[in-house]
């Protein structure tokens, strides 16, 4: 039981790191546009051209 | 893609070519051949390669800047967040001193806004907006895009931020609920669900914070109020027992409802952008072109007339199908009438103008319609309202309850279980999404009442010009009365015909190139065009512009007919026809396996108005009606019990839209129809009309599913909780189950969703290679 006391805390702070990535991607712009990606795997990449966005 | 402009699809008169993806490629105007060429330039060809749509004709639109004296503008409105909130902006738009119109769209969030600039100005507009706690910018596209960004990205922040909490809060709390933890274990777990939970209290619930307090501040109590109420009541308890090391704590239950309440406001909002985004052009605002009367001013062939006027120099014909529903030119010389809003087609005309803006006989059009459309859905604005009763009823019961029993515990029981959302979001949810369906297909739901009044039509009276036919004339027959074949008399027509864009000369236009060359065509503004083949003189045109040439024609015919004609003797009688819209004889037969009647309500002669009733089998047939003939028709129909819906296109039905139960309009249509009509069919086929019956259908089949569900649910699990039979994190629980519920049911498809996969594959598998 005395491992409680180690893994809450831990766990805790692990909360908030992952907030902190969450908040590190949103920022980036991954989530802006959840359907161009579903799009882009028909587009062969050796061209590396993409449709324009909205 | 074997007709058409590559670009945009449209039919190709002249056309140009550009090479695109590594083959030459057909374009309609110049416009598409620069923005295809722009595409090709930037290397974003493979936009062509995965779109699964055409795309729209570029417009050459002048750029519009906010002069100081600008007296209307369209405001995008922030912090909405449901229909009483744009009521308000509405209202308090309204009352301003100086404002001439206001009114808010909900699926855009957009306010369209007119003022006298001389009593009030823009900044004291949006500063009255202020004043009720939203926010208003005018619309620019660039500025919307980054201000609808800001708003998604928070919205996901903040569920994100719930949804995590919650999932850990839960983790904290389940050994507590299945093992009986020392006192030391249980009170770590308790400091731990206590810091994870606040940020989930005091960030992601913001929203229902600052929603509360604009309610009571306004003493108007909403949906968000009871909610506030309870997360703020939970969360202070439950920290005292934290504190104080002992009693219950619900950090669980609070953050489960602070994710699912924020869950289902995002799928909302998610579900309403998309059906705004594709809106977008419909409402981007345009400032017209400033005249006065008694302006004279110069109309080009091929523009639009830009107000009502009377011809002073110049003769032309004039295409007025927009307002008289008459694919027929109508002939224009010095000292006739010309409408605004018809399209001058041959020589320019020099016009004075005698009406203006709202005085405009289209504008007058437009007017009636937007009168007869002021009402709203009313099975959603019913669950509304009970929603609001609702929410006062939960706070004196909660209050009642829990100075009964004199346990808090209760009243946080009743705030949390009460679920007024399923009454007031399962709707919207619903109607937002069957318009994303619609708007997938290619049909745009301008009013989401239509769907309840759709689900119920008996009759569908379908327009003639525009709907059922294209509007465009074509060759319907060929009579030859010389020696010449039909095929050399329709190419020595269509070299005739071929520098002309009067709407007859459109229906020889399709041939290709013409192998025989005539010199100095001249027009004949209301006759026929003449010119000279192989040294003779040859005329097309009407029967009378001929007869000089040549005398007397063999045979009678009528007034639909196109004749050639050389000085040695009559050649070949063209019938033209309007021709007849692509699966309108399929789309009729389907209307009526509906179990529906279908009348036919046409402008154009009785005659030709029968025939095509004929050729379709619609028993109802009514020719030669003006708009008022269709405004009582569908009047008359109504008063015997009818739920109408009417097909229409041109700004002649706008009145007539606006009296049936349910309206579409073909996007190729008049401006002030598309805005006016319930459903407008961007992809111009008749067939979406029956396609929106059956997702209407379905859609009010969910909406009713979830209203008697927030009811029956709301009946039983409100008297349970203020009788202490539900606890607080049982109350959140079934709070949950019952969002959820409705939230699924309200996500359940709509109709086969699949039909752009389809597309987008048989495009690709036409795979040239170039690489």
């Amino acid at each position: 039981m005395e491992s409680l006391y180690l893994l809450v805390p831990v766990s805790v702070a692990l909360v908030f790191v992952t907030g902190w990535a969450f908040w590190r991607a949103l920022e980036s712009g991954q989530f802006d546009d959840l359907e161009r990606p579903a799009h882009d795997i028909l587009t062969d990449d050796d061209r590396g051209n993409r449709p324009p966005p909205e | 893609m074997v007709s058409g402009c590559f670009h945009c699809g449209s039919a190709l008169g002249d056309p140009r070519y550009a090479v695109v993806l590594g083959a030459e490629r057909a374009f309609c105007c110049s416009a598409c051949e620069a923005v295809a060429r722009t595409i090709t330039q930037a290397g974003l060809q493979a936009y062509y390669e995965t779109r699964s749509a055409a795309a729209a004709k570029p417009e050459a639109k002048p750029i519009a800047p906010f002069p100081a004296d600008i007296s209307s503008t369209a405001l995008i409105l922030e912090r909405i967040r449901c229909a009483a909130c744009l009521w308000l902006i509405e209202a308090q738009l309204g009352r301003q001193p100086g404002v001439t119109h206001a009114s808010v769209n909900y699926a855009t969030r957009r306010a369209q806004v007119a003022w006298d600039p001389k009593v009030t100005s823009l900044a004291a507009l949006i500063g009255a907006i202020r004043a009720v706690g939203y926010d208003a910018v005018p619309y620019e596209p660039r500025q919307q895009e980054a201000l609808e960004r800001r708003e998604r990205r928070a919205a996901l922040w903040r569920l994100f931020v719930a949804a995590f909490g919650a999932m850990q809060v839960m983790m904290y709390a389940f050994p507590a609920y299945v093992d009986e933890l020392g006192p030391e274990a249980a009170q770590l777990m308790r400091w731990a669900s206590l810091l994870i939970t606040l940020p989930v209290v005091l960030f992601s619930c913001g929203p229902f914070f600052a929603g509360a307090r604009r309610e009571i501040g306004q003493r108007r109590i909403g949906l968000d109020t009871p909610i506030a109420l309870g997360i703020a009541f939970g969360f202070a308890a439950s920290a005292w027992a934290t504190l104080r090391g002992a009693g219950e704590v619900y950090f669980d239950s609070i953050s489960m409802l602070a994710f699912l309440l924020l869950g289902a406001r995002y799928l909302e909002n998610a579900a309403r952008r998309r059906a705004g985004l594709a809106l977008d052009p419909l409402l981007s605002w345009q400032p017209q072109r400033r005249l006065s009367v008694g302006e004279a001013i110069r109309v080009a062939p091929g523009e639009r007339v830009p107000a009502d006027g009377v011809v002073l120099e110049g003769s032309s014909s004039a295409d007025e199908s927009l307002l008289t529903g008459e694919a027929r030119p109508v002939a224009k010389r010095a000292g006739d009438e010309v409408v605004g809003g018809s399209v001058n087609l041959e020589q320019p005309l020099l016009v004075r103008v005698t009406r203006t803006g709202a005085e405009t006989r289209a504008a007058g059009i437009a007017r009636l319609a937007e009168r007869a459309l002021a009402s709203k859905p009313r099975l959603v604005a019913a669950a509304e309202r009970v929603a609001r009763h609702l929410t006062w009823v939960v706070l004196v019961l909660a209050a009642a309850a829990g100075l009964h029993a004199g346990d808090p515990w209760i009243a946080v029981a009743v705030l949390v279980v009460a679920c007024p959302c399923a009454l007031a979001l399962a709707a919207p949810i619903v109607l937002t999404r069957a318009s994303g369906v619609l708007m997938r297909r290619g049909v745009l739901l301008a009013r989401a009442g239509a769907l309840q009044a759709l689900e119920r039509v008996t009759d569908v009276v379908l327009d003639k010009t525009g709907t059922l036919t294209t509007g465009r004339l074509g060759v319907t027959r060929v009579t030859t009365l010389g020696a010449l074949t039909p095929d050399t008399c329709l190419d020595l027509a269509h070299s005739l015909e071929a520098a002309s864009r009067h709407p007859v000369a459109r229906a020889f236009q399709n041939r290709g190139q013409s192998p025989i060359s005539c010199r100095g065509p001249r027009h004949f503004p209301g006759g026929g065009i003449e010119a000279i083949v192989d040294g003779r003189r040859v005329r097309i045109g009407t029967e009378a512009f001929c007869q000089p040439l040549c005398g007397t024609p063999p045979a009678r015919f009528d007034g639909s007919h196109v004749f050639l004609a050389t000085q040695e003797g009559w050649l070949a009688a063209f019938e033209l026809a309007d021709m007849l819209r692509p699966g309108a004889a399929r789309f009729v037969a389907a209307l009526k396996a509906e179990g529906l009647e279908v009348h036919l309500a046409s402008g154009d002669r009785a005659q030709v108005g029968a025939a095509l009733a004929r050729t379709l089998w619609i028993e109802h047939a009514t020719g030669g009606m003006t708009p008022e003939d269709k405004d009582a028709y569908v009047a008359r129909l109504q008063a015997h019990g009818k739920v109408v819906a009417m097909v229409g296109d041109g700004l002649n039905d706008a009145p007539v839209l606006g009296r049936a139960d349910v309206s579409f309009a073909m996007a190729g249509g008049a401006d002030a129809a598309q805005l006016k009509a319930d459903v407008i069919l961007m992809n111009d086929r008749l067939e979406s009309v029956v396609a929106t019956l059956h997702v209407a259908r379905r859609a009010m089949r969910l909406v009713r599913q979830n209203i008697v569900w927030a009811l029956a649910y709301n009946a039983i699990a409100l008297p349970l909780a203020a009788g202490g039979w539900i606890g607080p994190w049982e109350a959140a629980l079934a709070m949950g189950a019952s969002s959820l519920t409705v939230l699924v049911n309200a996500l359940r498809p709509l109709g086969r969703e699949s039909a752009w996969k389809a597309s987008t594959f048989s495009f690709r598998s036409r795979s040239p290679s170039y690489s």
